[in-house]
């Protein structure tokens, strides 16, 4: 087969993932429960499509003046006694991060799911820095053990089967093998007690942080999130700057819509509503508090033609809904966010010139719009993503000549025509019983797997314009 | 979804046919069937001569300077007429009512003028589902129907082509397993990242199979081009139709 006559490398690595038997199994499973999921727990909505509307609503009006919500949200986290720390990129949020790790002295930090800590790799800098991480996420714990990255924004384990984490475990933690989630689970849960009582530091990611109060919310369906900022002495949150809702009335909408789309529960399992650190008579809580804002391209983003882009709650569902996802998985893609929504949010972030294939390993189905909690219109930011690349000549050539070509011949109506009656004598010239059954690169990518009919004898306007009727 | 016979654009005894490119070059026989079924319903359908393709290609690949060029020669060759135009195409049908806005959104005049042609343009089940149809007779056939994802999700349409095909006498439906799902065409994209969109396609193919229906539908000539090369590549017996031809009683 041919492969990919139009991106050599991302092609290699969805030829690398269509060839994986194991990871098909893994995300036919997954992908297909959480869209069954997520469909019956909207359904219990008394009106899903009002619920969206007013998420999509609530991110809009908050984008608009996204700068005084976040002055507000880092003046209410000063007053209840948290320390807000301002990141323009990844360099500043690590540095950040491992400043307050070494002046703490730590020597463990245990994390709970942080999408931001992957964006930045932070376990890479603070491992560099002589510092162990250790994750308490389920998934994240399985990846971490696997040296992998995460493949799905919520379950980042998904390209794994059962009967691969159960042999990763017997390998890794020495217990006999088991494919039973539970046991599984439980083997996870008591290497992880020790690791949250000795922990130094609890690094967590934040689903919203709320401007009036200075609350962050993490929702977990482990309760790791809720052991990982409370029992360290200290507790760095890290989000982006785009995570903010103005009202805690505003946080329950998103977060109604956000637990539907991911897992279809009413709610995750733990909400942790944080507001500050451990106050005098508090029973527990960290002593310190610090909240990393990371920019990282946002705000540039914020001005552009993208910028819907950062409406985007985290759910995961538009991964689940694609078709292409279903079939390559997360690492394929070779971001930290995949799926539809990494394929735009990537190159927005980080520059099309970088990842300018992403937005092209789409059909444009509108499958994940269909699904997105807040309606982002990402076949839309595709095509965006795609005028990007094709402007920085980051194109195959043979597609900019064709449609180059294209564009003069269709725009003249007689060599349209005498381009047809061309490509019907050559096209009938080569085909057997009226089909073509193997063409030159870069076209045998399709006749690899597809027949393809030859041009009809007489195109439908010649013989209009002639008064031949069939 | 509107029912038979309401009308959510003015009657009109003329429109135009926006034939589209695939089935200019490949397909004729779709464009004589919309013809016959227009004209069955009295209504006479005009073909502007000059018109070649909406420019979806280019615009899909991120050529927007040729997409805007064929989306004007588009424009100026259907505003020629005011007749409503009815395309064979949920693909075509969305690039001219959406893609073209989002071409010209810096441009307030031409963003204007693709606005208005949205407004008059119908995919060619959603305007007989707007007048009604009159499906001619034909042999008794069991076929399945694949929505098509820009006429589904882009368009809107959804229920109606499915609707239209159980009127039609002798015709037994039967329902798609995975309906919903993309067949993996995606214009260049099908060449581009050719064993993902085979991948793609081999989900569809096996769920038409299992329906044991003699043909499949759909209302776009691309996804039929990419599942008909796909079964007969496969050596199926199931055949890949347009609404069209069903409607029009063809063999």
């Amino acid at each position: 087969m041919s492969g990919s006559p139009g991106l050599p490398d991302f092609g290699q690595r969805v030829a690398k993932a269509l060839a994986d038997g194991q990871l098909r199994t893994a995300l036919n499973r997954a992908t297909g429960r959480f869209l069954r999921l997520r469909a019956e727990g909207l359904a219990s909505l008394p009106d899903p499509d009002a619920s969206r509307d007013r998420a999509r609503a609530i991110r809009a009006e908050t984008l608009a003046s996204l700068d005084e919500h976040l002055e507000q949200f880092a003046d209410r986290v000063a007053e209840v006694g948290g320390h807000v720390h301002w990141a323009a990129d990844a360099a500043g949020a690590t540095a950040i991060v491992l400043n307050i790790a070494q002046r703490c002295g730590a020597k463990l930090v245990v994390k709970s799911k942080s999408m931001i800590s992957e964006e930045v790799h932070l376990n890479l800098a603070l491992e560099r820095a002589g510092i162990r991480v250790v994750e308490s996420d389920l998934g994240e714990y399985i990846i971490q053990l696997a040296r992998e990255t995460p493949s799905h924004i919520i379950a980042p384990a998904i390209h794994k089967t059962k009967e691969q984490v159960g042999e990763l475990f017997h390998e890794l933690l020495g217990v006999p093998y088991t494919d039973d989630p539970k046991e599984m689970t439980r083997v996870a849960r008591a290497a992880l007690r020790t690791v949250y009582l000795e922990a130094d530091l609890g690094v967590s990611g934040v689903n919203f942080g709320v401007a009036e109060n200075g609350t962050i919310a993490i929702v977990t369906n482990e309760g790791n999130a809720s052991l990982a900022t409370s029992a360290p002495r200290v507790h760095v949150a890290m989000m982006g700057i785009e995570r903010i809702v103005p009202t805690l009335a505003d946080l329950a909408v998103m977060l109604r819509v956000l637990a539907r789309s991911a897992t279809g529960q009413k709610a995750s399992v733990y909400t942790d509503l944080i507001t500050g650190p451990r106050r005098p008579g508090d029973p527990d809580g960290p002593e310190e508090l610090h909240i990393v804002l990371l920019d990282n391209g946002r705000s540039r983003v914020l001005g552009g033609p993208s910028a819907e882009v950062l409406y985007c709650i985290r759910c995961g569902a538009c991964l689940n809904a694609c078709p292409v996802y279903r079939e390559i998985g997360g690492h394929a893609y070779g971001s930290v966010y995949t799926g539809p929504i990494g394929a735009v949010l990537t190159p927005a972030l980080e520059g099309i010139d970088k990842w300018s294939d992403l937005p092209q390993a789409s059909s444009l189905c509108g499958a994940c719009r269909e699904v997105c909690p807040v309606r982002i219109d990402l076949p839309r930011l595709l095509l965006e993503g795609r005028r990007q690349a094709a402007e920085a000549g980051r194109t195959p050539l043979w597609s900019r000549l064709l449609l180059r070509a294209y564009r003069h011949v269709a725009t003249r109506p007689w060599l349209f025509r005498l381009a047809l009656r061309g490509s019907r004598l050559l096209t009938r010239a080569i085909a057997r019983d009226g089909w073509l059954h193997r063409l030159p690169p870069p076209l045998s990518a399709w006749t690899a797997t597809r027949d393809f009919p030859a041009f009809a004898e007489r195109s439908f306007s010649m013989a209009w314009r002639a008064g031949r009727r069939r | 979804m509107r029912a038979l016979g309401q009308n959510s654009m003015t009657p009109s005894r003329r429109v135009q046919i926006f034939t589209t490119c695939l089935v200019e070059a490949l397909r004729p026989a779709v464009g004589w069937a919309m013809v016959r079924t227009l004209e069955r319903i009295g209504i006479t359908p005009h073909v502007p001569e000059v018109q070649t393709c909406c420019g979806q290609p280019a615009y899909n690949a991120g050529a927007w300077q040729d997409a805007r060029a064929m989306a004007r020669h588009t424009l100026d060759t259907l505003d020629r007429s005011p007749d409503p135009v009815v395309v064979p195409s949920g693909s075509c049908t969305d690039m001219i009512t959406h893609g073209y806005k989002e071409l010209f959104r810096e441009n307030p005049e031409e963003r204007a003028r693709s606005e208005r042609l949205a407004s008059r343009t119908r995919e060619f089940s959603q305007f007989l589902s707007d007048v009604g149809a009159v499906p001619a007779e034909r042999p008794p056939q069991r076929v399945t129907y694949h929505p098509a994802c820009h006429l589904l999700r882009g368009v809107g349409v959804r229920g109606g082509p499915e609707q239209l095909l159980d009127s039609v006498p002798n015709l037994e439906r039967v329902p798609l397993p995975g309906a919903e799902e993309c067949c993996g065409f995606g214009g260049l994209f099908s060449v581009k990242l050719g064993e993902l969109s085979s991948a793609m396609l081999k989900r569809k193919l096996d769920a038409i199979e299992s329906t044991r229906a003699e043909s499949v539908v759909a209302c776009d000539l691309s996804c039929l081009t990419q599942i008909e090369g796909g079964l007969r590549r496969r050596g199926s017996k199931v055949r890949a139709q347009h609404i069209a031809e069903i409607l029009d009683g063809g063999e």
